[in-house]
């Protein structure tokens, strides 16, 4: 009894449909929304985290994230440019410093910046963000050092050649004529490298730091911890997140399509 | 050396003088010893199959491509000199590449000024000025303000054209630059080129344009194999060559219906 493709793509139809129904049925019967909403949605008791949770959490992440950003953005591209290097030993020291800070977790960085340096260097006195922003910094660094090189070797020789044709110095050629096309091109990438910097802002909280320090995620749990509220103030660190990370998606959507007209 | 073969030159035009040239890539010697002359003004075409260095010959003079011996005159500069300063060489020579290569960042105007005023420091003004003389001569001065994926090939290769000129060249290098266009389009960069020719320029074109070559060139370079088969008046090396390889290569060329493949 061979089955025909139009009705094997009917019986798929009305499969996804019944286990879409069948899980939705049985979430609704059994959850208890009385105790999910006091451990999530507990929203009567939380208006004590406004305007803190703004004020102070969500700013300090955006702050933390952009000087991050600032500092990874400036080292990846001397790591980009050194990895396109003509010398060799530029280009391991730079593969060995992508490499590792690639290869180990955030988390390990940001705790050798927050507990080690005060150890290691008892005299620097700098606050706990200082390391926070170096070590997010650094381990981002490390990847848009790897975006850049893709959009620099992604200009065309001849951009280089038409440019070293006119006169234009090595250096001058770079600057004028690749790193703008290059930044053109790794605008996208370079978007999604900012979200995931903002998100992982949110390591810092397992650093010890002043109240007004507080990013989001430090800010919310310690709200959690305050409150009584169930993870209630989690889930508005989380919605603070969603305002920062959904309009940058946009952006790098919207500069995708463009970069695909060009491409044309 | 010093005249002109123009008597009123509209370009300050400069000679070039290749002796002893070689270049290898590994093991794979492309050029195996080019000994070349061309006179302040002259138009010199160079043709040869595919792989006979004739491009990298070209990419030689002004140093894209680095010689592996021999000696290199343009102008005044003595280009293979490693203390030579390259980039003040290179202002001196255009170069028109196969792919246009124009600045995709950039618009048209542009183009014809940015290296005006980074490598020349020319004021913007007058960098402007001589963008548009150029622009218009090319028979584009209306598209200043377009970018270049906005043109057909034809007209980008015409900007090339014009971003060269802008530097005030003494020597121009045209390395294939109607290969990558669509038949329509040839025309139009050729006349560009032609009338480049009449008004002095010193100019060396890698080309496959047999009836331009014949027709614009003072001489044709016959290349294969990485050395010069044979050269002289245009009119004789493509009407009446003395060489079998060029005489091959021509028949091939001007009558590619007809070519009998050997067995």
């Amino acid at each position: 009894m061979a089955m025909t493709p139009r009705r094997r793509a009917r019986i798929s139809k009305i499969l996804q449909i019944t286990i879409f129904v069948v899980v939705i049925v049985l979430l609704l019967l059994k959850i208890d929304w009385k105790l999910m909403n006091e451990a999530f949605f507990n929203f009567d008791k939380i208006s004590p985290l406004f305007p803190g949770m703004i004020t102070i959490g969500l700013k300090n992440t955006l702050f933390y994230t952009v000087i991050s950003f600032a500092f990874g953005l400036t080292l990846g591209l001397i790591l980009a440019l050194m990895k396109t290097a003509s010398f060799a030993p530029y280009r391991w020291l730079a593969t060995g410093f992508i490499e590792f800070f690639r290869g180990i977790p955030a988390i390990l960085v940001l705790l050798a910046f927050g507990f080690g340096i005060p150890t290691a260097f008892p005299g620097v006195v700098w606050p706990q963000p200082v390391n926070i922003m170096l070590a997010l910094g650094l381990v981002s660094s490390a990847y848009i050092a790897e975006t850049l090189r893709a959009g620099l070797q992604a200009v065309p020789k001849g951009q280089v050649e038409a440019a070293r044709s006119l006169g234009m110095p090595a250096w001058r050629a770079m600057i004028t004529i690749v790193i703008p096309q290059a930044f053109k091109i790794v605008l996208p990438p370079l978007t999604n490298e900012v979200i995931l910097l903002t998100k992982d802002s949110s390591l810092a909280f397992i650093l010890g730091m002043m109240a007004s320090q507080f990013e989001l995620t430090k800010f919310g749990r310690d709200g959690m911890i305050s409150l009584g509220a169930g993870l209630t103030p989690l889930i508005v660190a989380g919605a603070m997140y969603l305002v920062i990370t959904i309009p940058l998606s946009l952006v790098a959507r919207k500069f995708e399509s463009r970069t695909a007209r060009a491409n044309r | 050396m010093n005249e002109t073969t123009n008597p009123t030159p509209v370009f300050q035009a400069a000679g070039v003088s290749i002796t002893g040239l070689r270049k290898s890539y590994g093991a794979n010697e492309v050029l195996k010893g080019i000994d070349l002359e061309v006179k302040p003004g002259e138009v010199v075409c160079l043709i040869g199959p595919s792989g006979s260095g004739k491009s990298t010959l070209l990419r030689c003079v002004n140093l894209l491509e680095q010689p592996n011996a021999g000696v290199i005159h343009v102008g005044g500069f003595e280009a293979t000199d490693l203390d030579i300063d390259l980039d003040k060489m290179r202002q001196k020579v255009g170069m028109v590449f196969q792919q246009f290569n124009l600045f995709a960042h950039l618009t048209v105007m542009q183009n014809c000024t940015i290296a005006q005023t980074k490598v020349l420091k020319r004021p913007a003004a007058q960098a402007k000025e001589t963008a548009q003389k150029n622009l218009d001569r090319v028979g584009l001065g209306a598209f200043g303000d377009r970018y270049p994926d906005e043109l057909s090939g034809g007209q980008q290769q015409r900007v090339a054209i014009a971003r060269a000129l802008s530097m005030d060249p003494t020597l121009m290098l045209f390395d294939e630059p109607t290969s990558a266009l669509d038949p329509e389009t040839v025309g139009e960069v050729l006349a560009i080129m032609r009338s480049l020719a009449k008004a002095g320029m010193t100019m060396l074109v890698v080309t496959h344009e047999m009836s331009f070559a014949k027709e614009v060139a003072d001489r044709v370079i016959f290349m294969d194999g990485g050395v010069v088969v044979e050269q002289g008046h245009a009119k004789d090396v493509i009407g009446n060559p003395q060489q079998p390889r060029t005489q091959d290569f021509l028949k091939r060329v001007l009558d590619p219906t007809h070519v009998e493949i050997a067995e």
